[in-house]
């Protein structure tokens, strides 16, 4: 074997740096085959069972009814797109002809207000997760430093969370409407009450996996590092700056992962529930809306929900290989 | 010689369900200034414990710990530590790992350029001035040690106290590091406190080797004076009368009046070892 390859070296050097080009690319295949059989297989069934399954609504969507809904979804996107730059250009020309009538005239500007698109859904969604998952990292990992470092404070507040915990954002649901009914009243509002419920009912559900990992990271920090910290007097705030937050941070970042998936789950359900604007509140309209192509459009939600899912996951995986020490902790 | 330290009269008890465990019963010893001691016992003798003490990382039921006519009550940087898994922070890079050191020790009396050119000069004294910019991941046992020492070293310590800084190596890394050490040692005239489970490194390192009976209850047994002349090399010695004689009287130590009788299947022994080594950890 290795004289031949030795030969070949010395006689064809070409097709050496070819068989080397073939080699990745067939090690490549081997990686994507897999994949691409089991997608194709599920395909498959998907549109095998689809065809079986008469609704009231028609028959079940199958891929290519989908993938259909996929360019009808986008074309009414443009559509709504055209007819809001179209609504403002006539509101210019409007106030700049009675301006021009009138000197003292304050032009007044109203905002468009088309149905959303699909588009703007997956927008409205996005921006809900990930304020609602911010905010809650915001108050977690603090919080969670501090119970991990205090045996006392972890004792304080470890049955709280335990009890809150294992909770149903949902069931929180009710509770977050009425007190933001009640509690944010203002004249002129800069987010929307719905945007608020939906983004505290997130926190509420964010909150916890992220308050735990974070204890439990800065807890299980190895003493020995506590100790070189102790011999050279580190102040507290160096201490966790230094030593706390970087030995917690694998630890950290698996909360925040576990908290922002959770998040995109509960979302979607929150605003089907409470319609409020969003991905969730799609798919319930469709569903109320009851055409022929509703299904084909809920199963098109369902795929990007999923995607956006898996997008946000890598997201954060990425996030966590870039600020982690420990490259060995990370898994898929 | 005057007194630098002064262990004085240590007991040393530790709670456990059973009622209090008496792991360390009246240990006394003064170390004067530039000595090097070693301190030698089996598995769970309380070695650890009497370095802790020192350290200041626990405090002692009774007698104390006095350094220079002032008592010790919490750790410090003038008893830098060098632990048995070189604890170097591991997201920092060797220069990084001795900086933090240098930087809470040096931060008011020396300046920027200055503190760099005492961390360079720290690690070159280890001959870590090549990898400075490694990790702790991406370095041998041996080297981490190194940065380890040197960045006990450079808090400028009045004692330097090693927890069997050399236990995790290999052979022949070991004899390496306990050269370099004897060189930095004949340089910087540190005093020392070093614990060890091997009697070679006690007789080729110390001035004195203090040696001591097992637990519960362990206190020293007795202190052997190591006058040997200094330079010492390990090749030469190998033939000398006198280390010959000083290695025998530390065996007999710890094999004739200190024995400890351990199970002899292979699976309890190693059982046994990994306890103590959990235990030696968590101290």
């Amino acid at each position: 074997m290795s004289t031949t390859t030795s030969m070949n070296e010395q006689m064809e050097p070409k097709v050496l740096w070819l068989d080397r080009l073939l080699a990745v690319a067939s090690s490549v295949g081997k990686r994507l085959a897999m994949p691409v059989v089991g997608f194709a297989a599920f395909l498959l069934l998907w549109s095998v069972a689809a065809q079986n399954i008469d609704t009231s609504l028609g028959k079940f969507p199958g891929p290519q009814a989908v993938w259909q809904q996929f360019g009808a979804l986008h074309a009414e996107h443009n559509r709504s797109r055209e007819k809001e730059a179209a609504f403002y250009e006539r509101q210019e020309k409007r106030n700049a002809a009675r301006a021009a009538e009138d000197p003292d005239y304050v032009p007044k500007i109203r905002a468009y207000t088309g149905k959303e698109t699909f588009v703007d859904q997956i927008g409205t969604s996005l921006v809900t997760v990930m304020s609602g998952f911010f905010l809650a990292a915001l108050m977690a990992i603090p919080l969670g430093i501090a119970i991990g470092l205090s045996r006392t404070l972890n004792d304080a507040v470890n049955p709280i969370v335990q009890l809150f915990k294992p909770v149903s954002p949902l069931a929180w649901l009710p509770l977050v409407t009425m007190v933001v009914s009640a509690l944010y009243v203002t004249p002129d509002p800069i987010v929307a009450k719905s945007f608020l419920v939906s983004m505290i009912t997130v926190t509420l559900c964010c909150i916890w996996p992220m308050v735990i990992n974070t204890s439990v990271g800065v807890a299980s920090i190895d003493k020995d590092l506590v100790n070189v910290s102790r011999v050279l007097r580190l102040p507290a705030l160096t201490h966790v700056k230094k030593i706390v937050l970087p030995a917690s941070v694998p630890m950290i970042f698996t909360g925040m992962r576990l908290s922002l998936g959770v998040a995109w789950m509960v979302l979607i359900a929150a605003e089907m529930l409470a319609q409020n604007p969003g991905l969730g509140k799609f798919v319930w309209d469709e569903f109320q809306n009851g055409s022929s192509d509703s299904l084909g459009r809920i199963m098109a939600a369902v795929l990007v929900i999923g995607f956006i899912g898996f997008l946000l996951d890598r997201g954060m995986l990425l996030i966590q290989r870039w600020v982690s020490w420990d490259k060995s902790n990370i898994a898929n | 010689m005057s007194t630098l330290l002064d262990i004085s009269h240590i007991d040393m008890e530790f709670p456990t369900p059973k009622g209090s465990f008496t792991a360390l019963q009246d240990v006394s010893l003064k170390i004067a200034k530039g000595e090097f001691v070693s301190l030698i016992g089996h598995s769970g003798c309380g070695k650890s414990t009497v370095l802790n003490v020192v350290a200041g990382l626990y405090q002692a039921t009774r007698g104390g710990v006095i350094l220079n006519g002032r008592e010790v009550s919490e750790p410090g940087p003038e008893r830098a530590v060098v632990f048995q898994n070189h604890s170097l922070l591991p997201w920092l890079t060797a220069y990084e790992n001795v900086e933090l050191a240098v930087k809470q020790v040096f931060g008011k009396s020396k300046s920027k350029p200055e503190m760099k050119e005492w961390i360079e000069h720290n690690l070159k004294l280890v001959h870590m001035d090549h990898a400075m910019h490694k990790r702790p991941d991406e370095i041998s046992g041996g080297m981490k040690q190194r940065v380890g020492i040197a960045r006990a070293l450079a808090m400028q310590p009045e004692v330097l106290l090693m927890d069997e800084p050399f236990g995790a190596l290999d052979a022949l890394t070991r004899a390496h590091m306990q050269d370099s050490l004897m060189e930095i040692q004949a340089e910087l005239n540190n005093t020392v406190i070093m614990i060890t489970h091997d009697v070679d490194e006690a007789v080729l390192l110390s001035d004195r080797i203090v040696m001591m009976t097992n637990g519960p209850a362990a206190t020293i047994g007795e202190i052997l004076d190591v006058k040997l002349e200094r330079p010492r090399d390990r090749l030469a010695l190998a033939e000398d009368a006198e280390y010959t004689h000083l290695r025998s009287q530390v065996l007999k130590f710890l094999y004739e009046k200190q024995r400890k009788i351990e199970p002899l299947s292979p699976g309890a022994a190693a059982s046994k070892k990994s306890d103590t080594a959990r235990k030696a950890s968590a101290a």
